[in-house]
């Protein structure tokens, strides 16, 4: 091998993980600024682009790899879990990223997304969630509402749509997050809490399709009305939202559930519930609230640490510690 | 382990001819212990051989029940031993069901060994008989030995008190005395291991002992004289070095950990479990280094992690069965399509859909060559003997990484149960497996460059400073790898997949026959695990003077160089295969040859007898 110079990784701007290759999402889609946030993110997390690894399935989100400076691998549609499982199993010192739309993890891969989860590789799952499918030019998906009109659903969908925070719990994860592409002064932050976490970590982006399901998203992703329709999780704080703070959650033991309150409102019994991520029971009920009603849950929902799958199987390292004595005395 | 080195040529031993013997039993009667104890023996007894398990589908099938029917079949001899024998000398018949669903198995005249302690009216009722064959004249032209087996065991253990039913359990080793004692051979071997195995419980150990040689001792009681002569020894001459019994599926196991070895970099097996294709997840998930098993959710999930694995830098492998194959089609085009090595498994069974699964059948071999999307060439091989299954392993990898490629070796149910004596490879005369190094400095570092030998792309792993680059499905320029829709470059790179595969052909050895005359009369053309049938039929009928010839294909794609010429010399052509001639067709399409088939889709290895009469009519047909 020729001599490689080492570049200060530290040094590395968020420019620095661009790619040379043109972007060519739609312009306006929700994906440049997940792009843009993560560029930032992995230029904080200082890590060099050599060792860190983005697999993506098919459609508009996965292309993601291609546009970052680090390695990246674009399969087939629904499979990226799969494959990045394989790529910690041949090499666990890699940073593995997943990304793929809501078609890709919760459809076609639905399943390798289940497997991924409840194993706890420790890989970091992006669920680009424009409840649509982009690519094939906007059919409805499994997180598309009831009543959805696409082409192959002229007369509006019927199916209820999927959970990607509900399912993801239900198959065991130990990481559950949520974001939203233009909320560019939280998204950064999940996705290092993501990054951080060994074992599989599941963040869910909520993404605006310009062009096939524009403002399906609502007041959440809309900057000047996001502080209304959604409530903003710190561990240890209590869950107030709205532009002026003045709401806020209160749990009731009786039902299980969760209830808007008015802070001015607020019952002397009552108090504001304090999120606290460890706790499974309450993480379900926050995977429940949604709009309208209710302001959807940003932030991490959910967080326990686990032994991390392939190193519970016992393997690190690249090379075998395997050797022809080995083999003779085994053969 | 035995140590089989040449032993004096008994008198006679080379004139005996091979020996067939058939256990039948229960799948609960302890069949395959009994048969691999004797296979051990044989092997102590320096004879070639080669062994067959029959197993049921059925995992506990209710006992005494026709499909419950487990068998062991062992061929023996002083000449090279090919195949577990079409017929057998001697077949041992634990219960009815075993009698009626085997007895087909039994040359004429051959010896009949039946324990009748099960031939009472539940028993017959089980095996849905009507009449009892002990004594409705069925068995008449066999030399049937009839033994209560069971009443003996218990008479034999009576002293141990150990109650009926653990007694009864030993009544596999009284058998396997008894056979012994027929074969002239020593207990030793089989008294060792049992008393190595039962160490923790020595009451177990002293029953099946005592029942073991209880068997022996009653031999001597037996009137014997109308037997053939079972007891000459059959040494085998060709026999040289250290040598162990190996079943293909383990060949394959010691195969992926040589590949381990010779790499000396873990190998990364994914897989989904499937008969015929689990005992191999089994056997590697018992090494305890060189291979990292995975057992994934399902196939898809099984090939696409053996792929991320070959694009994180180490070997990816996955093994499957023939639907297992069809589901792992989509990643293997995506293999293709990034250059990546890969190892695909597909122990055949019988299709389509569950079909046989516990049998074999060689009808996944178009669906190998040509079943993807795309224009999406790979190499195909398949091992011809249990033991070239360690060694065609090591070669698929080479092939892969050499070609930067996917690779698929078809084996099947019948290599991956049948067992012979194994040579031991020497390890330390296989060279290398060479990870490829990576020779640029990363400036402006272009992951589709090919080598002007092989036209393999480099295989540069994440982690590689200053080498990040992204791969993907969609087509790439040449070079650079860059996302391209030109219609040259396409067709560039569609032409360029397809010589590289095609270049690997250029680096075999050349095509040779395996016997008959170089100007036959006939070529008989085989591939993968009939070998050992078609080779034993045609040198029998050489020995006959009938001039056939045989090649046996290991290399399935790209097809052979000089296979074309080979085909044009002989005026007549034919497959053998477990199928319904899917070889002869891509023979015919590629070479224009007029080639038959010799078609058998039964779930049975070929008999010998069958494929010597069926290649005899080929030749005496005036056309073919
Ligand atoms: C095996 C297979 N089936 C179908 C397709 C077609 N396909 C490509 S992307 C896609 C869905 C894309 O939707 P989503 O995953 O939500 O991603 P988005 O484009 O919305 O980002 C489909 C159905 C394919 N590429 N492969
Ligand atoms: S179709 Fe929708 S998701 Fe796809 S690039 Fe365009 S805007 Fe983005
Ligand atoms: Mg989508």
């Amino acid at each position: 091998m020729n001599e490689m110079p080492v570049k200060d990784v530290t040094a590395l701007t968020a420019n620095d993980f661009g790619s040379d290759q043109e972007v060519r999402w739609c312009p306006g889609c929700g994906d440049y600024a997940i792009l843009k946030a993560m560029k930032t993110v992995l230029a904080d997390i200082g890590r060099s682009p050599d060792d860190i690894v983005f697999v993506a399935g098919i459609g508009c989100a996965a292309r993601f790899p291609y546009y970052l400076s680090t390695y990246g691998f674009h399969t087939i549609h629904g499979r990226a879990a799969a494959v990045a499982t394989g790529v910690k199993l041949a090499n666990p010192e890699l940073d593995v990223w997943v990304v793929g739309g809501d078609g890709d993890f919760m459809s076609i891969g639905g399943n390798h997304t289940l497997h991924a989860l409840r194993r706890n590789v420790d890989i970091n799952l992006l669920l680009f969630n424009n409840a649509i499918y982009g690519l094939t030019k906007g059919q409805y998906s499994p997180t598309s509402p009831v009543g959805t009109r696409s082409p192959s659903t002229p007369g509006g969908s019927v199916e209820a749509p999927v959970n990607a925070v509900r399912f993801a719990l239900g198959a065991g994860a130990r990481f559950v997050a949520r974001a939203a592409d233009t909320l560019q002064t939280h998204l950064p932050g999940v996705l290092k809490r993501a990054h951080a976490n060994k074992g599989a970590s599941f963040v869910e982006i909520l993404q605006n399709c310009l062009v096939y399901n524009d403002g399906a998203f609502g007041a959440i992703n809309d900057r000047s009305q996001s502080h209304e329709a959604t409530v903003r999780l710190e561990h240890g704080q209590p869950m107030v939202f709205g532009k002026e703070e003045d709401k806020g959650l209160v749990f009731n033991n009786e039902t299980g559930a969760f209830e808007v309150v008015t802070l001015a409102d607020l019952k002397s019994e009552d108090t504001i519930a304090i999120h606290d991520e460890t706790n499974f029971v309450r993480a379900q009920a926050l995977a429940e609230l949604e709009q309208p009603g209710f302001p959807v849950p940003l932030g991490v929902i959910y967080a326990e640490a686990a032994t991390e799958f392939v190193e519970a199987r016992g393997f690190s390292g690249t090379k075998s510690k395997w050797g022809r004595e080995e083999l003779k005395s085994l053969i | 382990m035995s140590d089989t080195a040449i032993a004096p040529d008994a008198a006679g031993a080379a004139k005996a001819s091979p020996l067939v013997v058939r256990f039948a039993g229960d799948s609960g009667d302890g069949i395959q212990l009994a048969g691999y104890e004797f296979a051990k023996s044989t092997a102590d007894a320096k004879s070639d051989f080669m062994t067959f398990p029959d197993f049921p589908a059925e995992i506990r099938a209710p006992v005494g029940t026709l499909f419950g029917v487990s068998a062991f079949q062992i061929q023996f001899g002083a000449d090279e031993v090919l195949t577990p024998g079409d017929r057998a000398d001697v077949l041992v018949a634990f219960n009815p069901a075993a009698l009626v669903t085997n007895l087909q198995n039994l040359k004429s005249g051959g010896v009949l060994i039946v324990d009748e302690s099960s031939f009472d009216a539940r028993g017959l009722k089980k095996a849905k008989l009507e009449t009892n064959p002990l004594e409705d004249g069925t068995l008449e032209g066999y030399q049937v030995i009839t033994v209560d087996v069971v009443k003996r065991t218990l008479e034999a253990l009576d002293h141990l008190g150990l109650g009926r039913k653990p007694a009864t359990r030993a009544k596999n080793l009284w058998v396997l005395g008894l056979v012994y004692w027929m074969f002239g051979r020593p207990l030793d071997t089989t008294l060792d291991w049992l008393t190595s195995k039962f160490k923790q419980s020595p009451e177990v150990a002293e029953a099946n002992i005592t029942a073991l040689k209880a068997g022996h001792a009653y031999g001597e009681t037996l009137e014997i004289s109308a037997f053939p002569n079972l007891s000459t020894p059959r040494v085998a001459k060709h026999r040289k070095g250290k040598s162990r019994i190996i079943s293909g599926a383990q060949a394959m196991a010691l195969g992926l950990a040589a590949v381990a070895a010779l790499g000396k970099r873990d190998i990364v097996y994914c897989s989904y479990p499937i008969t015929p294709a689990s005992t191999l997840l089994h056997a590697l998930a018992r090494f305890d280094g060189g291979v990292r098993t995975f057992q994934a959710e399902d196939e898809i999930a099984a090939i696409s992690a053996a792929l991320g694995a070959s694009f994180a830098g180490s070997l990816g492998v996955t093994a499957s069965s023939g639907p297992g194959l069809s589901l792992k089609t989509e990643a293997m085009g995506l293999g293709i399509a990034v250059e990546l090595p890969l190892l695909v498994i597909d122990v055949q069974r019988g299709g389509p859909s569950t079909g046989m699964p516990t049998k074999p059948e060689q009808s996944d071999l178009t669906m190998a060559i040509h079943g993807r999307h795309g224009e999406a060439p790979l190499p195909v091989l398949a091992p011809a003997t249990p033991d070239d299954c360690f060694w065609i392993i090591i070669e698929a990898a080479r092939i892969a990484i050499e070609t930067m490629s996917p690779v698929i070796i078809l084996t099947d149910a019948y290599l991956a149960n049948a067992a012979s004596d194994w040579e031991l490879p020497d390890v330390d005369s296989v060279p290398d497996i060479d990870w490829p190094a990576v020779t640029s400095n990363g400036e402006d570092f272009q992951p589709f460059t090919r080598d002007p030998d092989t036209l393999a792309r480099p295989w540069v792993a994440p982690g590689t400073p200053q080498h990040a680059h992204r791969i993907g499905g969609i087509e790439k320029a040449q070079g650079s790898g860059h996302i391209s829709y030109d219609p040259a470059n396409h067709q560039e790179m569609t032409s360029l997949r397809a010589e590289k595969v095609s270049k690997v052909a250029d680096r075999l050895p050349p095509i040779e026959l395996e016997d008959g005359p170089e100007d036959g009369d006939i070529l008989v053309i085989g591939w993968g695990s009939t070998h050992g049938s078609i080779a034993q039929a045609a040198k029998e009928l050489n020995a006959e003077e009938k001039r056939v010839a045989h090649v046996h294909l290991r290399h399935l794609w790209p097809l052979p160089r000089g296979l074309d010429e080979l085909i044009k010399r002989f005026p007549k052509v034919v497959t053998a295969e477990l199928n319904t001639g899917q070889l002869c067709s891509i023979l015919r399409s590629e070479y224009l040859a007029p080639v038959t088939c010799i078609s058998q889709v039964s779930g049975q290895p070929f008999h010998v007898s069958d494929l010597k009469a069926e290649i005899t009519k080929r030749l005496e047909a005036t056309v073919t």
